[in-house]
């Protein structure tokens, strides 16, 4: 049954007005809903909000402190801050970060280790924190990159410090240099204090005195928009720069001392006695150091690590060589000390000496010998035979005891990294190293500084100071003076004095330091050679020691100029002045420099110079 | 009730004023006008401050809000009678609009929305906004209500046609806004409360299917919002950085052009969608409920209006027109404080741009005509 609608106009607005109201309450429901939804957001949550919008808003950037300078002691400059440019990406807000590099790759040189360290680098920091991908940008590199900077967003271009050595090579062994913190490094730094440096003391004095040159990290706190733009700068905490370090090396004494060795591979170390600072050190051949700056390419480090005549080595420290003769003037004190022998009382020297049981003859360096000789006579004229009776008659213990206390075989202290401590053999360091029983004979070439004994250069010029001293000893130091950089204020560093070593007696040091002297001054001395027109009295002692282990204990016959240079004697020679007031000591050896006298002397002797005959008014002149 | 209060206020010589004489002319609702004029300049004061006090910005949303004003003057002297007889025309004229804009329509943000008439460009799904509940309310203005089966199933292409084809733009946020004014239309028709329940069973059905059928990045909206951390620089920034505009806005706010989400980029589409979390920002909890009991009110008056009507077409009209303008504050405001996922409905009349108002406009203006235009003889 079809059934027929009729209107009913009434019962329609009635229920129109009904669901009209229907609407209405669902409608007000809805919106108190979301007004109840933004009180639980503004009202009991709002604290947690407004702290991420804090978060959002405010961001802490590191500032970078300016490393230290480096100077000498007389102020000359031998490590700056130059302004350069950095180019840095903030991996965060770069989307493809290879096609990114890629793309710089066309504008900047990016070389392969540059990408090696961003790699690296990579890995180890945050990505909200810019990492260096080159530094060192050349202008035409900055302007290239500035022209298209819209293109890479994440990339920007950093106006920073870079280190630069103005001396370069002259003094890579002593300054070292800084070079990009590896990942390695990082983990042993404080992160909170490296967030923004890029570069660290890798080596010499940049390395060792790192936390005094790298000073702490400032931080501005600034407001960034969405972008990460810094909008403005809430507050600023100024970074604290590196304290400023005044070296003891005096550069005209180093100049003079780099000079003087020419192209010879060797080492040569000056030390003020009376208070064990380091006037000058040098190692040949040398390097510049502002190559590893900003990361040594890989060209640069090959030539100079597969290089023979290793110019990376740093040979005063970590050189061990044989002393040679320039221990007799240490084991005649020592003869003196322990009373083994009357210093007066004439030995025969042939020539040679024999060992009872042995056929074979222990040689002096000069055929036919030196006659009666004595102690001081032996020390002058380096009387092999003669040592190697006081030798015999010390015993190894008692001169393995006398050397050490010298500081042979032990490390001196001077702070800078890799030093090596050479041997101060005795039966029971050959028992534990080499599992073999010590033998006479070997005693007997200890005499005269063969054998197993091995010295650096700076144990040598250290204990030179303290024969110097009559047996005061100072640690020896490169640290002159810090400087405060915002008080200006320069504090000198005080001298660090050791327990004193040796012979008590005060003739016995007399003794051995006259017989020194006269191996200058006497016409019969083995460093004669030296003491033409010298104006300050010098005590001296020459060496001559064996690098061809063949020969070991049998000397040869050989005349030294037939010999090819690699097989050749190192030179060796140490010495101090003025005598009586001793100011400066040095050690020089000369890696297959041939004899002591004719090749080392003169080269301590042009230092010596060098730094005594400064006048007072002398100003010192950057080169 | 608040609704009512009358705009007739007589001097003392018992004659209109000025102002309520010009009000009659124009056929303009006094309550209503006030609000949408009061919300308007609230508005254009709110996008200054979210966009970082660009003068220039408030500028042109002003020139089109004077525009869309002129628009809703011009709508408001049209007879409800009138617009009725063109409404199967107006809705003819937009579905083919439609069906034009998804074969040439210009591809803007990934959707294909606008079609260009020349020098114009416009989007013919604002066009819909109007007509379909226009439908609606034509269709059902000669028939006995509640809608018997045969014309609920008319209705439902009447208003599943034009949604579909917004929805497949992809214009999620139209078509909701669409279908809210077209389901609320037939809603407030007198749909039997048995058929409500069956269409929500059927949804709770659908949803799956729905789900299946959706884009990723619809998906995408969808799952942040349930947790908007599992992509807080992605699909989730929006949500988080609005929930730490509004949160950090607390009871008072940050005043106004202090806001440091607003003003430093961190809230996206701060002057367009999420305008809603810049002024819970600048003007904190009590900004916000301000601005909510102003949308309150209009929608209330709109009600009111709707009640007030005389006949089935304008009763119907003006209730699904008031309604769709409360999905629209719903919506907004619910997907930037993260009730709901994100989908692209602006805050009406606040937002910057110009698409909606003028459709927005002319609403209102259909209410007024409405108001205005009933004869003065039963009650």
């Amino acid at each position: 049954m079809a059934r027929v609608r009729i209107r009913n106009e009434w019962l329609e607005r009635h229920q129109f007005t009904l669901r009209i109201v229907v609407v209405g309450i669902i409608g007000l429901v809805l919106l108190l809903t979301v007004a109840a939804r933004l009180f639980y957001l503004q009202v009991i949550n709002h604290s947690h909000y407004a702290t991420l919008a804090e978060g959002n808003r405010l961001h802490d950037e590191p500032v970078t402190p300016p490393r230290g300078l480096i100077f000498d002691r007389n102020g000359v400059l031998l490590a700056e801050n130059r302004p350069s440019y950095e180019m840095d990406i903030i991996p965060e807000q770069v989307d493809d970060l290879q096609a990114t590099l890629t793309a710089l790759g066309q504008v900047v040189n990016i070389r392969p280790q540059d990408l090696k360290q961003f790699d690296d680098l990579l890995k180890t920091k945050q990505p909200f924190q810019p990492l260096p991908l080159r530094t060192d940008l050349s202008d035409v590199e900055v302007a290239r990159f500035a022209v298209d900077r819209q293109n890479f967003p994440g990339v920007d271009i950093r106006a920073s410090l870079s280190r630069y050595y103005p001396l370069g090579p002259a003094t890579a062994h002593v300054v070292g240099y800084v070079g990009i913190i590896s990942a390695d490094e990082l983990a042993k730094l404080n992160p909170a204090q490296y967030i923004s440096t890029s570069q660290v003391g890798k080596i010499g004095v940049e390395g060792a005195y790192e936390n005094l040159l790298h000073g702490s990290v400032g931080m501005r706190q600034v407001e960034t928009n969405a972008q990460g733009r810094a909008v403005r700068v809430v507050s600023y905490t100024p970074p604290v720069p590196g304290s400023d370090l005044y070296l003891s090396i005096d550069v005209r004494v180093q100049q003079a001392a780099e000079k003087a060795l020419g192209n010879d591979s060797g080492a040569v170390i000056a030390i003020n006695p009376q208070n064990g600072e380091v006037l000058a050190l040098v190692s040949k051949p040398t390097y510049d150091p502002n190559l590893f700056v900003s990361g040594i390419s890989t060209v640069d480090y090959a030539n100079l690590s597969n290089d023979p005549s290793q110019p990376l080595f740093n040979r005063v420290l970590r050189g061990q060589y044989p002393p040679g003769s320039t221990i007799k003037p240490f084991l005649g004190l020592a003869a003196l000390n322990y009373g083994v022998l009357n210093p007066f009382k004439d030995l025969m020297c042939p020539g040679y000496f024999y060992l009872q049981g042995n056929p074979n003859p222990y040689r002096d360096w000069k055929r036919g010998g030196h006659g009666e000789i004595d102690l001081p006579g032996a020390i002058t004229e380096s009387c092999d035979v003669y040592f190697y009776t006081v030798a015999l008659k010390l015993g190894i213990d008692k001169i393995h005891d006398f050397l050490t206390a010298f500081g042979f075989g032990e490390s001196t202290g001077l702070g800078l990294m890799g030093e090596q401590v050479g041997v101060v053999p005795s039966p029971q360091w050959k028992r534990r190293t080499l599992h073999q029983p010590w033998y006479l004979g070997e005693t007997v070439i200890t005499g005269i500084g063969q054998g197993y004994l091995l010295v650096t250069p700076l144990q040598l010029a250290d204990a030179t100071a303290a024969l110097s001293m009559h047996g005061q000893r100072f640690v020896p130091h490169l640290l002159h003076a810090i400087g405060d950089p915002l008080s200006g204020i320069v504090s000198d560093t005080t001298p660090h004095a050791l327990p004193e070593v040796g012979e008590s007696d005060p003739q016995a040091w007399d003794l051995v330091i006259k017989a020194m002297q006269n191996a200058v001054a006497s016409v019969h001395g083995t460093a004669h050679g030296i003491s033409y027109g010298a104006q300050f009295s010098i005590a001296g002692k020459t060496g001559t020691a064996q690098v061809h282990r063949k020969r070991l204990g049998v000397f040869g016959e050989e005349d030294e100029s037939d010999i090819p240079k690699a097989l050749r004697d190192n030179a060796l020679f140490i010495a101090f002045a003025p005598v009586s007031n001793p100011r400066i000591a040095v050690a020089v050896v000369v890696e297959h420099g041939g004899g002591g006298g004719s090749t080392a002397a003169p080269i301590a002797r042009k230092v010596m110079d060098a730094y005594l005959l400064q006048k007072p008014g002398d100003k010192p002149t950057a080169p | 009730m608040i609704f009512s209060g009358s705009t007739s206020s007589y001097n003392a010589m018992g004659e209109l004023t000025l102002g309520e004489q010009l009000l009659r002319r124009l056929n303009l609702d006094g309550p209503l006008l006030v609000a949408v004029l009061a919300l308007a300049v609230t508005g254009l004061a709110i996008l200054y401050g979210a966009s970082n006090a660009d003068a220039g910005a408030v500028y042109r949303q002003a020139i089109r809000l004077g525009f869309s004003f002129g628009v809703l003057l011009v709508v408001a002297q049209i007879s409800p009678q009138f617009l009725r007889l063109w409404s199967p025309w107006l809705f003819a004229v937009g579905l083919v609009l439609l069906i034009l804009t998804l074969h040439s329509g210009h591809i803007g943000r990934g959707a294909q929305r606008w079609l260009s008439l020349g020098v114009v460009r416009f989007q013919p799904s604002e066009i819909m906004k109007i007509a379909v509940p226009m439908m609606v309310a034509w269709y059902l203005h000669d028939k006995p209500l509640p809608p018997h089966w045969k014309q609920l199933s008319l209705l439902a292409a009447i208003v599943v046609v034009p949604v579909l084809l917004i929805a497949v733009q992809p214009d999620l946020g139209t078509a909701l806004l669409i279908l809210s004014a077209g389901a609320f239309g037939v809603f407030l028709a007198g749909l039997r409360w048995r058929v409500i329940i069956l269409l929500v069973v059927l949804l709770a059905v659908a949803t799956p299917i729905v789900w299946h059928f959706m884009h990723d990045y619809q998906r995408e909206r969808v799952l942040t919002l349930i947790n908007p951390q599992r992509d807080p620089l992605g699909a989730g920034y929006h949500i988080i950085q609005s929930e730490i505009a509004i949160g950090s806005g607390g009871v008072f706010g940050k005043g106004w052009l202090h806001g440091t989400q607003s003003q430093l980029d961190f809230l996206p589409e701060s002057s367009t969608d999420f305008i809603f979390a810049v002024l819970g920002e600048q003007f904190g909890f009590i900004g916000v409920l301000a601005l909510l009991g102003l949308y309150g009110f209009i929608i209330g008056r709109s009600l009111y209006i709707a009640v007030h009507a005389q006949d089935t077409f304008s009763r119907l009209l003006a209730g699904a027109l008031t309604m769709a303008f409360f999905s629209y504050v719903f919506i907004n405001s619910g997907m930037v404080s993260g009730l709901l996922p994100v989908v692209g409905v602006p805050l009406p009349l606040v937002s910057y741009g110009g698409t909606s108002m003028m459709t927005l406009m002319a609403g209102f203006g259909i209410l007024m005509s409405i108001h205005s235009h009933r004869k003065l003889v039963s009650s």
